[in-house]
């Protein structure tokens, strides 16, 4: 993905005078922790990968302490985190490789539920295996119908037509007989039982089946995704993220590969979509809200957009956080809301940011330029109050 | 009706987008706070003067409209006041690290987050909706091509047109303004220029706090109802109507917030009473109107547009 590590940003005087010499010494060690993962040789990388990857399918046997929340802990992975990771996953395509703001992702999420609920349940018997490509390929034509008119648009207009979009699906499926209306479409398939992984077991035999299927997924689009970012396409997005004007100058078609970008992100919101649908069997318009979609943004951005190994990570904060604080009873989102400002304000490039900085000075019609801080050397600057009182 | 509501909300969403460049989330929870300051100033009002009176809470004359003034003086205060607090909090430490504008967004949602989940969780009602004590009497007026209008729509079309005017002189005319309209323009040369760049923006969050006070305080005229999450949807649609007329242009907001209200209630009686036909209607007219005219239908720039 980068050549350079050595580009992290120095940190601003303002985090000094927060975390004190610790932040720094943290910055360090995740400089070494990097690069020291760059000079490992390929066989042993893989074979950290594989004991990560066999930790998490372990993971709800494990019993680990502190970390689970309720006595349901599997339900919670296999319901909620594991979905929220593969759905930023996917509007990371959109906003943090390519740069379009997308405020109506759960439209998406909504087209792929729908498109198995409809297929497995309301008005055909599709095996589920079948129905799944299938969810998927109109959650994609979904995202090209909306992409096709609109990315000409600029940012913020972009925003706002897609979260009119997630809007209006949801309103079409309220007042829609055909998809149920108010009520919503129940029944909906299970995927088949393989083997040991019993899909129509008991309880506790259903969830660790839905884990392992959405940690599947996960890791499937993972490394989907890793070989796209590398790849023309990801450089593409890379380019258009950076800047639009230059990329088309350099001959990157540019509407092409924003719609491409468009498709992929819808039809991973498809999948999730679908995993969704098939996990709860029962589906109403209510489980669509717009604010899922803004909590799906806040994942992406909290994570650091661009850095999918971060997005994930902003995911899981985002989904476990809330059950974290059940303890707090009905006041949890109030105390998620200060975190999410909270995080925001003392790390604004997310938890992991991505690598390629911009090195580029912003245009004026993209930051307020007027302060730029955090370009100048550390020592020089002002504390968090008082550098730009003209 | 409630086309006059959108623009005013509207006007918080391109002041603080003409000057930022960025989508000022909270608006619609500083909507929501007014909404409620409103309601409890005429609780507080009401309740002696109706014991006193012996059980007619109706009021008439001079009473109401010093009732409704007080309402609205301290509903606008509200909202001024808590728009001042999300800039200071949740914009200024982001502003000062040159933040990357996502971010700001998603600092946005946590304060709305944060200040419509403490209202449903210790406010007055929790979350059940609130419903606000009827004080005066909805009189039909006169009928204009065969439309009943109320003296509560006349209260909300004079004083939204009242504070739109009031508005638009204020970013036209007056010195502040111009601040406004330069910082709008380009931020850097305004502050080369002298302007002081952070009370502009702080001032301009404070004028779109008193919009969204203004029209929380109407809002609950026209619907008396409020709950701690009403300003979402008033939100979203105003700045629907915010964009439609070009985000950024403080005329394309009050357009945009009439067409929005218009084409709302003209949908729900076209294809039926359902309401979510009226939200399907607006949004795909905002997309129509998108791909005729990429930037609103005015155009944007706050800096550019004279007013």
């Amino acid at each position: 993905m980068s050549q350079d590590t050595s580009s992290t940003p120095p940190p601003t005087a303002a985090a000094k005078l927060v975390f004190g010499s610790r932040f720094i010494a943290a910055a360090r060690r995740r400089r070494t922790i990097e690069s020291r993962w760059k000079a490992l040789p390929r066989p042993a990388r893989a074979l950290l990968v594989l004991v990560l990857v066999v930790f998490i399918y372990l993971l709800p046997s494990l019993h680990l302490p502190i970390i689970p929340t309720s006595s349901d802990f599997t339900a919670l992975l296999a319901m909620i985190i594991v979905p929220y990771v593969l759905v930023a996953l996917g509007l990371n395509v959109v906003v943090g490789m390519a740069g379009l703001l997308d405020l109506g992702y759960v439209g998406f999420y909504a087209v792929g539920a729908y498109s198995l609920a409809i297929l497995t349940s309301q008005h055909a018997t599709v095996p589920w295996l079948l129905s799944i490509p299938i969810s998927v390929g109109i959650s994609m034509l979904a995202g090209l119908l909306l992409g096709a008119p609109t990315l000409r648009l600029r940012g913020d207009y972009l925003a706002i037509v897609t979260l009119g979009f997630g809007e209006i699906i949801r309103l079409l499926a309220k007042s829609s007989d055909w998809m149920g209306a108010q009520s919503g479409i129940g029944n909906i398939k299970s995927p088949p039982n393989i083997g040991p992984i019993k899909f129509s077991g008991t309880i506790q035999e259903r969830n660790i089946a839905f884990y392992y299927l959405a940690v599947t997924f996960v890791i499937v689009v993972f490394f989907f995704l890793r070989r796209l970012e590398s790849s023309r396409v990801g450089r593409s997005w890379t380019a258009i993220r950076e800047d639009e004007d230059a990329a088309e100058l350099m001959g990157v078609p540019t509407f092409k590969f924003k719609l491409w970008a468009f498709a992929i992100g819808a039809g991973i919101g498809g999948l999730s979509g679908t995993l969704y649908a098939s996990n709860v069997r029962f589906i109403n318009p209510d489980n669509f809200q717009l604010k899922l979609s803004i909590l799906f943004l806040a994942a992406v951005v909290l994570g650091g957009p661009g850095n999918m190994v971060g997005v994930m990570f902003g995911a899981v904060a985002v989904s476990y956080l809330p059950e974290r604080l059940r303890f707090l009873n009905t006041s949890r989102y109030f105390w998620f809301g200060v975190m999410l400002m909270v995080m925001m304000v003392f790390r604004p490039q997310g938890l992991l940011p991505r690598k390629l900085r911009e090195r580029i000075r912003p245009r004026d019609s993209d930051v307020p330029a007027f302060v730029d801080v955090s370009e100048g050397d550390p020592d020089l600057e002002g504390g968090p109050h008082g550098t730009v009182t003209a | 009706m409630l086309g006059a509501v959108y623009a005013l909300v509207a006007l918080g969403y391109t002041l603080v987008y003409g000057v930022l460049r960025l989508i000022n989330f909270a608006n619609s929870e500083v909507f929501m706070l007014s909404a409620f300051g409103s309601f409890l100033t005429i609780e507080i009002l009401d309740i002696p003067q109706r014991l006193a009176s012996g059980g007619d809470p109706v009021k008439t004359g001079w009473e109401l409209i010093g009732i409704l003034a007080l309402c609205l003086l301290v509903s606008v205060l509200i909202g001024g006041v808590s728009a001042v607090v999300v800039e200071r909090v949740a914009y200024r430490p982001l502003r000062q690290r040159n933040a990357p504008r996502l971010v700001f967004l998603i600092s946005a949602i946590g304060a709305s987050f944060a200040i419509s989940e403490a209202v449903g969780e210790w406010g007055p009602q929790q979350r059940k909706e609130y419903a606000l004590t009827k004080f005066f009497k909805k009189e039909q007026l006169f009928t204009i091509f065969g439309a009943d209008v109320y003296n509560s729509n006349v209260i909300v079309v004079v004083g939204a047109a009242i504070m739109a005017l009031a508005l638009v002189l204020f970013v036209g005319k007056s010195r502040v303004g111009r601040g406004i309209r330069a910082v709008a323009q380009d931020a850097e040369t305004a502050k080369l220029m002298g302007v002081n760049v952070d009370r502009i923006i702080l001032i301009t969050f404070l004028v779109g706090g008193l919009m969204a006070g203004g029209a929380a305080f109407l809002y609950e005229i026209h619907t008396p109802f409020a709950r701690y999450d009403v300003g979402f949807s008033i939100g979203v649609k105003a700045f629907t109507a915010a964009v439609l007329g070009g985000i950024g242009n403080v005329r394309g907001a009050l357009l945009g917030g009439l067409l929005l209200g218009l084409i709302e209630s003209w949908g729900s009686s076209l294809f039926g009473s359902d309401q979510n036909i009226g939200n399907v209607a607006a949004f795909v007219t905002l997309v129509l109107v998108l791909m005729v005219r990429p930037s609103g239908l005015l155009g944007e720039s706050l800096g550019r547009s004279k007013a």
